[in-house]
């Protein structure tokens, strides 16, 4: 239907030790409601190109846009509202803040927008949360949960601001399969049922069959898609 | 509904919880500048008591400019004068014979008067007198004065002992006296004493009052008595007066009109600050003991913060990042943490202050015996609000200045370097 993500000619080098091109001119367009995975063996640059796409790697050549606006050569600050309001995170780890309930991790990002009044992130908060049927838990401290509720209620912050993409690093990297088919099959969900487009780093092979679009890299390079 | 919830009661929050997560961890941060502050608070308090104490005795004891005949004053030798090329050798020297009479000081008290940066004039006859106790005499030294006038420069009044300073108007042959020599001599209100001047005659006065100015060197030999009496004893006539105090609208400014004056009029002028030169130095020293001991302590207490702040910041570096992922600027980073030693600082300050002024009262009711030298019985302690104020903010600034510094870099953390999966 429509363009959520277009990256033209994205090139990167790093330069420790030696300098080395970890990017060569990538070109990816993702569709919205498209659930996509980033598979390729370690040291393709799959992390690299994720971490690029998400725009907290500046350190790029080529032209990034997301939701139609240009994010390349903006600066940090631009580019963390815009994250805030268009871009939600899962990583391998949960990153939970360990001194909030898990109502209040998820709320965070929409207190940080600022768009609504408390009360109504608060009833946003807990729609997320039954969503991912985690409403039960909602006022426990976040170390109380076992690592595959970590994950759902690290989901439930990520779509908070109804984001326009949902990242993935290893998503289901450090879970069980039990846990990772229940990851896996709230994302299916939220794909076809959401229209939320999913871009998702893992090494999982039957994780990333079953997702619409594998994109695989090598050295690099997309070498198909 | 209308406005959104604000990101700044959002950082507050995070910080908030920072603190209250480690209650141990701050509280000891708090301390550090608790102690600096308070130990300032004390400190200042005793040291600027001190100091206020010398200058009000130094004030009392000597006027803010003193106008007399300086007859040891060095002067040209006639062979100078005479032969002002040569080379000119004169050995031990000796004054003239000159008596201390200033000249024609009833037009100069004139002139002072109009000063307007003058507030009042006291013109004067000083001279050395015996005072006769039994068949030993005592050293001591008589003033003739008004001493209505001179209360308006010393205020004496608040100085008195015993007795009244309108009893020497009604009584021309009284005599108020220092309470050391009244001491020594023995006598109180109403007893008589017999001087001796330098020329050899003798008086008989009776003692109308005592005063106590605190400083035994002025307490052990001064006596007030009225100026034609004095005049009398001396056999000088009514215009013969050999000092004149003034009293000054800014004291500060005494060392500038007293070198102004001495040129005009010729005479010695002296200034409070050059005639107490060696009382003053300690209020120079003790301010640099204050200021120096009170920086050292915040300074230390500004590295305890640095430091637990940096392991704070090591601590919380997976939440820096996830925070900056999900939106928030570095500044916003900065805030939380910067608000966490602002905190720290303010609390810590305001508790400083409670216990500054909790030691600050002890120590105004400590015993201090001053000796013959002040007269003092407790330290005195300044309580003024402007070092309270100078307190917190000093202590304000050096937690600023040392959360900063954490505070930026926390702000630098990349959240690439820890998100990223192995």
């Amino acid at each position: 239907m429509n363009t959520v993500l277009h990256a033209r000619g994205i090139t990167k080098y790093f330069y420790e030790p030696d300098k080395f091109q970890v990017l060569k001119n990538i070109e990816l367009n993702v569709e919205r409601g498209q659930f996509l995975s980033l598979v390729g063996k370690s040291g393709c640059g799959k992390s690299t190109l994720m971490y690029v796409l998400s725009t907290m790697d500046t350190d790029y050549e080529g032209q990034l846009q997301i939701a139609g606006k240009l994010l390349t050569g903006k600066s940090q600050n631009e580019l963390a509202k815009f994250r805030n309001r268009h871009i939600g995170f899962v990583f391998q780890f949960h990153y939970l803040l360990p001194e909030f309930t898990v109502l209040q991790n998820v709320m965070i990002p929409a207190l940080k927008l600022g768009e609504l009044p408390y009360a109504e992130i608060e009833q946003r908060a807990i729609e997320k949360l039954t969503l991912l049927g985690m409403a039960e838990h909602a006022l426990k401290k976040t170390n109380k949960l076992s690592g595959g509720q970590q994950q759902r209620v690290a989901i439930a912050r990520a779509l908070i601001n109804n984001p326009d993409v949902l990242m993935g690093d290893e998503p289901t990297g450090n879970l069980d399969s039990h846990n990772s088919n229940i990851v896996f099959d709230i994302f299916r969900e939220l794909t076809t049922v959401h229209q939320q487009t999913i871009i998702a780093v893992t090494h999982d092979e039957e994780f990333a069959r079953r997702t619409d679009r594998v994109v695989e890299m090598s050295d690099g390079k997309i070498i198909t898609h | 509904m209308g406005a959104g919830f604000s990101s700044l009661t959002l950082t507050l929050n995070i910080a908030r919880v920072h603190l209250f997560s480690k209650p141990r961890q701050t509280i000891i941060a708090m301390l550090g500048v608790t102690f600096g502050i308070g130990m300032f608070i004390a400190l200042v308090g005793l040291m600027t008591g001190l100091n206020d104490f010398t200058e009000e005795i130094t004030m009392t004891s000597s006027p803010d400019i003193h106008i007399y005949h300086d007859i040891t004053e060095a002067r040209p030798t006639i062979l100078e004068v005479v032969n002002p090329t040569g080379f000119n050798v004169v050995h031990h020297q000796k004054p003239k014979n000159e008596t201390a009479k200033l000249r024609s000081a009833a037009r100069m008290v004139e002139v002072l008067r109009q000063d307007t940066r003058i507030l009042g004039v006291a013109p004067m006859i000083t001279s050395q007198v015996f005072f006769n106790y039994g068949p030993a005499q005592l050293n001591g030294q008589i003033q003739g004065v008004e001493i209505l006038e001179e209360d308006k420069l010393f205020d004496l009044k608040s100085k008195m002992k015993d007795g009244r300073l309108e009893d020497l108007l009604a009584f021309h042959e009284g005599v108020i006296m220092g309470s050391g020599l009244a001491r020594k001599l023995n006598v109180k209100k109403g007893d008589r004493v017999v001087i001796t001047t330098p020329q050899g005659f003798t008086r008989t006065l009776k003692v109308v009052g005592i005063f106590q100015i605190g400083i035994g060197a002025v307490d052990n030999i001064r006596s007030y008595a009225n100026m034609s009496m004095v005049q009398t004893i001396l056999q000088q006539d009514k215009s013969f007066i050999t000092d004149i105090n003034i009293k000054l609208k800014d004291r500060h400014q005494a060392k500038a009109i007293a070198a102004e004056l001495q040129t005009n009029f010729i005479y010695k002028a002296e200034d409070w600050e050059t005639a107490n030169a060696t009382f003053l130095t300690g209020v120079t020293i003790r301010n640099i003991i204050t200021y120096a001991v009170s920086f050292t302590l915040l300074i230390v207490a500004g590295f305890g913060i640095y430091n637990i702040l940096n392991m704070t910041i090591y601590n919380k570096m997976k939440d820096i990042a996830i925070l900056k992922a999900m939106g928030f600027a570095g500044s916003d980073v900065r805030s939380i943490f910067m608000i966490q030693s602002l905190v720290i600082g303010l609390l810590g300050g305001l508790l400083g202050l409670l216990v500054g002024f909790t030691l600050s009262s002890l120590i105004a009711q400590a015993p201090f015996d001053g000796g013959d030298v002040i007269s003092l019985d407790h330290f005195p302690v300044n309580f003024k609000l402007k070092y309270y104020i100078t307190g917190i903010v000093f202590g304000v600034t050096t937690t600023a200045i040392a959360g900063y510094m954490p505070s930026r870099k926390a702000a630098k953390v990349d959240p690439i370097e820890i998100l990223r999966g192995q």
